[in-house]
């Protein structure tokens, strides 16, 4: 312990003598670890967005998509060829006994014109489940009825973001009139606004109207009776895997599937979304990490480095040192202890660099704050071991010096 | 008669040189009794800076006995005779080796630090000896802010610091002029005959080994003369008797 302190007085005071170059040793490390801290700090802020935007989608939410297909050789992608139907909906609604809500879908990119404004934006054909199914409320107004789904009633349900670009502040759009491919449609309601970032893109940006309204007046009746998505909710409770399983039993029996062929759709649970999200962004973390890594590395050799020529430049100190009673290991643990206050104070540094970077990351990027005490007790843990593991070889060359050639080196 | 402090018996130390074995010491044996000035001279080569390193502890003897203090240390470790040398030795160099961008206290602190001393301790022996050397006012000026006189005098402090039993110093004028060297052998002597302690220099110049008790002459491994003060000058040609000149014992 005492040895401990007299060593450490020695290196603080050979660190105090050379405070530039101390100052410009430390940055490699401020730097890495500034770059670490960052990217653990907006993954972590990242995923907990996406968390919260996949649970804003609705409760036990299942999609089923139309499943790939192959034609000699050439995937379609999803949604390549629709395979589900209005009948397949109303299938599951009557038949899943787990199925609370049903909902189906179709959608198409289509200008919207109010007045002068026009703005392109995204039609969906819907039912009215599809307020409960997709988490879908409206703020202001009313969403559209079953009779208007029956009546194909020319009434629009928009997105904050179509208010914000079509209408003057402060004008009320509810009532308005609105021109989607040279047909009006009257506004009847707004719908609550579900925000977005960079990564889940403007969830606002939509016009929600009949699906029979829908296919008549602007997306066309190309493929009657299809769909491109049915959505469901799943009774509280149940667990959106077992519903899954359920409605997968009612879709390959409708679609005369034998157990040899794999199904020509698929279900997508809220579940599995948020994991595909999570391993997305594992995997982009763990390329940053793996970058901000490689930069700790750097100033680990650059520590190393100055250390080396620092041992070079004092190798008269060390003789002076060992000519009036320090022993090896007093100056192994000497210039040891330099390097690891050196690459701690630099991490340290680079922590609180790091913290501020990702605040103002996450204020431009929209994305919330995320501290993680793990990230920068280890940041700071392991810069101190880039210390000892930088350190250790410069120090041992330092204690292995003869006095009497060290005294007299030039 | 006390046991004398340095005691070698036929000391042998050779280098091997790429191929080439080179004995600088080959057989020396002399007793210094506590409190002696002895004054060691010869030229480059003739083995007395390797006797100086065997006598401060800084190095071993290939063969052969030196006694510190009664003690063996002939055969010690690394780190026994680091401690011999924190405990025992201080050591004045000709190239002062003054760490830089230090205070002149913090450097003569330097011994303290290796011995586990409280930084009060540390602090009024420090300025004990910066004191002892008449730089009691210097304490927190830098070695580059000090002349070479004033920092062989820190060099001298640090030496004192740890009240050593033998103090080493090679060629401590050696960088320094004429009246600065007298200040310098005056401390040097001062301390010799005022606190006992023991000296052993080693020099060139016949000026500054008359301030010794005895002087001993290596030449090519070996010692070719042992000779106290008395016998010594008059050989030496008619040089400067201490007291004739300006660079007599104060």
């Amino acid at each position: 312990m005492k040895l401990l302190r007299m060593t450490l007085f020695a290196s603080l005071r050979a660190l105090r003598r050379n405070k530039l170059r101390s100052a410009l040793t430390i940055l490699g490390m401020v730097i890495g670890v500034a770059a670490v801290i960052t990217t653990v700090g907006i993954g972590q802020g990242a995923t907990r967005a996406i968390e919260s935007q996949i649970a804003s989608m609705g409760n036990d939410l299942l999609v089923v998509m139309p499943g790939t297909h192959r034609r000699g050789g050439a995937n379609s992608g999803w949604g390549g060829a629709s395979s589900l139907t209005l009948d397949d909906a109303r299938a599951i609604e009557r038949e899943a006994s787990f199925v609370d809500q049903v909902s189906y879908m179709r959608s198409g990119a289509v200008q919207v014109v109010y007045g002068h404004s026009n703005w392109a934006t995204t039609v969906m054909g819907t039912t009215p489940s599809f307020q409960q199914v997709g988490n879908s409320d409206v703020v202001e107004g009313e969403y559209f009825s079953e009779r208007d789904l029956r009546s194909a009633a020319r009434v629009a349900v928009v997105g904050q973001t179509i208010v914000d670009q079509l209408f003057e502040s402060g004008e009320d759009p509810i009532g308005a009139v609105v021109r989607i491919r040279d047909t009006a449609f009257r506004v009847i309601g707004v719908l609550e606004s579900k925000g977005g970032t960079s990564f889940t893109g403007d969830r606002d940006d939509y016009v929600i109207m009949p699906f029979t309204t829908a296919i008549r007046r602007v997306l066309g009746n190309r493929s009657p009776g299809m769909v491109q998505q049915i959505m469901v909710s799943a009774i509280p409770g149940v667990g959106s895997h077992t519903a899954a399983d359920e409605i997968e039993e009612i879709m390959r029996d409708r679609h005369q599937l034998k157990p040899s062929e794999d199904s020509d759709f698929t279900i997508r649970t809220q579940e599995e979304v948020a994991d595909m999200m999570g391993n997305v962004m594992g995997i982009l973390s763990s390329a940053l990490m793996g970058i901000a890594s490689i930069s700790l590395l750097v100033g680990g050799i650059g520590i190393m480095n100055i250390l080396l020529v620092s041992v070079t430049e004092r190798t008269r100190e060390i003789g002076v040192r060992m000519a009036v009673g320090a022993k090896s290991r007093h100056i192994l643990i000497q210039f040891l202890a330099e390097s690891i206050i050196l690459s701690t104070v630099g991490g340290l540094i680079g922590t609180l660099l790091g913290l501020a970077g990702i605040r103002i990351i996450a204020r431009a990027a929209d994305l919330p704050f995320v501290f993680s005490l793990a990230a920068v007790v280890g940041a700071v843990v392991f810069s101190g071991t880039v210390g000892i593991f930088f350190g250790f070889y410069p120090a041992r060359q330092a204690s292995r010096l003869d006095p009497i050639v060290s005294l007299r080196y030039e | 008669m006390s046991e004398p402090i340095i005691a070698t018996r036929d000391l042998h130390k050779s280098f091997e040189l790429g191929d080439v074995v080179v004995h600088a010491l080959k057989g020396v044996s002399v007793d210094v009794p506590e409190g002696q000035f002895v004054a060691i001279v010869g030229k480059s080569g003739s083995g007395k800076s390797t006797f100086m390193n065997i006598l401060g502890c800084l190095d071993r003897p290939s063969a052969g006995m030196y006694r510190l203090d009664g003690r063996d240390v002939s055969d010690q470790s690394a780190d026994e005779r680091a401690e011999l040398r924190g405990e025992q030795i201080g050591f004045v160099f000709q190239a002062f080796n003054l760490i830089p961008r230090t205070s002149a206290l913090e450097n003569v602190e330097l011994p303290l630090v290796y011995r586990g001393v409280t930084r009060a301790e540390q602090r009024r022996r420090g300025l004990e000896a910066l004191e002892r050397v008449g730089l009691g006012g210097r304490a927190n000026h830098h070695p580059s802010q000090l002349s070479g006189g004033e920092q062989q005098r820190v060099a001298i402090a640090r030496a004192l610091v740890n009240r050593p039993r033998l103090l080493l110093a090679d060629e401590p004028t050696g960088n320094l002029d004429t009246n600065t060297s007298v200040e310098i052998m005056r401390i040097i002597s001062e301390l010799n005959h005022e606190q006992g302690i023991t000296v052993v220099l080693v020099t060139h110049e016949p000026e500054i080994a008359a301030y010794a008790d005895r002087v001993l002459t290596f030449r090519d491994g070996e010692i070719v003369a042992d000779a106290s003060q008395e016998q010594y000058l008059p050989s030496s040609g008619g040089r400067p008797v201490a007291g004739e000149s300006g660079v007599g014992r104060a």
